[in-house]
């Protein structure tokens, strides 16, 4: 055993010689890189901003000015992800008339990169959300719902992984109990499955079988319910689980002035956040890594 | 011996270089949509053809709203709820009586159906699309006053402002009942009673399952939206109140 350490330890040193006699060239450029997640959720087919006498919301929102903020966030730093976490549909007569295609036209425009499945946007149907598809230049991904037996089976995957300057983010999406709340009718044979169980399975999928760096859930749980503490929610998915990095909630148009930071089941940080509905915000979380060479290579070495 | 761990410590390093980066730092805000940020004119390009479709359905001024209305102003019962739960009484009544010959009892809504509010001033067809996008439709379902009873159970329970019309409930501050009453009268348990609701409640959402206790479903195929459309050209000026149908004394 002894030696074994010592091993280890002159292993580390002898790395350590190694970087100082090879030089930096091989790693100067990855010095630090910020990774940007901007997200909506519950945007529920608010295509236009509100006009001046609604209340609250007044002249609050609108596709038009989300697209040129964007715009610039991405100009200030190219890494940037967009993801919005279900109910897109649903609350306009946009969603009334045309079905949702408006909704995924610009949301391809915007370039969103992933979204995943709240309970409207089952409103149509399961065929009719299948319908829409075509307009959807960006991926579905729900871990949760099983969807082998209907017609979006193929189109949503569990997750999706992104590489940005280096950094591999992974993002799964989960979706909220649909009996109760959706008529059977319309999801049909949508199978779901337990969030947490699940959640487990795909952040240990994304940290070691695919090496994320960064490990995102895009849910549409809702944030937490006070009112029925056994409800699975963000915040008791956030406690209950390990890896996860964020969770982009949605559904109960919970407006948060800042990300929520919660405590892990191994006692490490998690953020949670929401930004309400109806596009009346954007989400926006700075992720900054740094290459910490030297402390990667010792606890490499002592896996040999 | 050393040597070979020394090339381990090679490959490690390089593989650093591309895997081993460490989240060091962290900040997030949530950033407002206002009016100071400028419009994107190629998505404005893209919404123009569909909002000038729209418009011409939309704005159409079919009534007036004394004052804003909105779903989070009160406890139990809200006057937007009010207005939402009346008017489907109002207008599926005579529907339903001259389809079956029976008189409606009362209506049960959900608070979460309610989905904008209704602002002050000319109130147009797309008011009524904003409060109630669903193409949900009026059913009336046949309940003995015994299941009727489970559903003031839930009402009591679940503390929301759920839309209600012609049931009266009164809840004393420990949460028991101080008064149940429909269309003025205590509930008898094995008479029956008809309410209206919407497909989706009778379907289970939010949960109220006590709904498909109905050996009957007369659906009036009467959209709730519809009824908000006819019962706002019905009215010219809408000034709807809080009372005290569902409210919780402080005794």
């Amino acid at each position: 055993m002894k030696r074994r350490k010592f091993i280890q330890k002159t292993a580390a040193s002898t790395a350590f010689i190694s970087l100082s006699g090879l030089g930096l060239t091989s790693c100067t450029q990855s010095t630090a890189t910020k990774i940007t997640i901007l997200h909506t959720n519950d945007v529920h087919s608010h295509i236009e901003a509100f006009g001046p006498n609604e209340g609250r919301n007044a002249n609050k929102g609108g596709v038009a000015r989300r697209a040129s903020l964007v715009e610039t966030l991405r100009n200030e730093n190219p890494n940037t992800l967009l993801l919005d976490a279900g109910d897109i549909f649903q609350g306009t007569p946009y969603f009334n008339f045309y079905g949702g295609e408006l909704e995924f036209k610009l949301m391809s425009m915007l370039k969103y990169d992933v979204a995943t499945i709240g309970n409207h946007d089952f409103d149509n149907g399961i065929n009719g959300l299948y319908a829409q598809l075509p307009h959807a230049k960006f991926d579905f991904i729900s871990a949760n719902y099983d969807f082998t037996n209907t017609v979006m089976d193929t189109h949503v995957k569990p997750y999706k992984t992104f590489v940005k300057d280096g950094i591999k983010i992974g993002v799964f999406g989960l979706g909220i109990e649909l009996q109760g709340l959706v008529n059977k009718a319309a999801y049909k044979e949508t199978v779901y499955l337990d969030p947490i169980e699940i959640a487990q399975d795909m952040s240990r999928i994304l940290k070691t079988e695919e090496a994320c760096d960064l490990i995102i859930c895009l849910s549409h749980l809702g944030y937490e319910y006070k009112k029925a503490p056994s409800k699975i929610s963000d915040i008791k998915l956030a406690k209950a689980t390990q890896d996860i990095d964020l969770i982009i909630g949605g559904h109960t148009h919970t407006f948060l002035d800042k990300p929520t930071v919660e405590t892990n089941a191994v006692g490490k940080s998690v953020l949670v956040n929401q930004v309400g509905c109806y596009g009346l915000y954007l989400g926006k979380i700075d992720f900054y890594f740094d290459a910490k060479k030297l402390k990667a290579i010792e606890s490499d070495t002592q896996r040999v | 011996m050393y040597k070979y761990i020394q090339i381990i410590g090679f490959i490690s390093l390089f593989l650093s270089c591309d895997h081993s980066k460490k989240l060091t730092k962290t900040e997030g805000e949530n950033i407002s949509i206002s009016k100071a940020l400028k419009s994107n004119p190629a998505i404005e390009a893209v919404i123009a053809p569909y909002k000038a479709n729209l418009d011409k359905s939309m704005n159409e001024v079919l009534s007036y709203a004394v004052n804003t209305y909105s779903k989070r102003d009160g406890d139990y019962n809200t006057a937007i709820g009010n207005l939402m739960a009346d008017a489907v009484f109002e207008l599926s009544n005579p529907i339903f009586k001259s389809r079956t010959g029976y008189e409606l009892d009362m209506v049960l809504l959900n608070h979460g159906g309610i989905r904008s509010i209704l602002p002050k001033g000319n109130v147009t067809t797309k008011s009524a699309y904003s409060l109630m996008p669903f193409e949900n439709s009026v059913v009336v379902v046949a309940l003995k006053g015994s299941v009727l009873m489970e559903m003031t159970a839930y009402l009591k329970a679940f503390k929301r402002a759920h839309p209600i019309s012609g049931l009266e409930l009164v809840l004393n501050a420990d949460n028991s009942y101080q008064k149940i009453r429909v269309n003025g009268k205590a509930i008898d348990p094995t008479k029956t009673y008809y309410v209206a609701t919407n497909d989706y409640l009778y379907n289970g959402g939010d949960r109220m399952y006590f709904l498909k206790k109905s050996d009957t479903l007369y659906d009036l195929n009467y959209k709730i939206r519809n009824v908000l459309i006819d019962y706002f050209t019905k009215y010219d000026t809408l000034n709807p109140k809080k009372d005290q149908r569902f409210i919780k004394l402080n005794n």
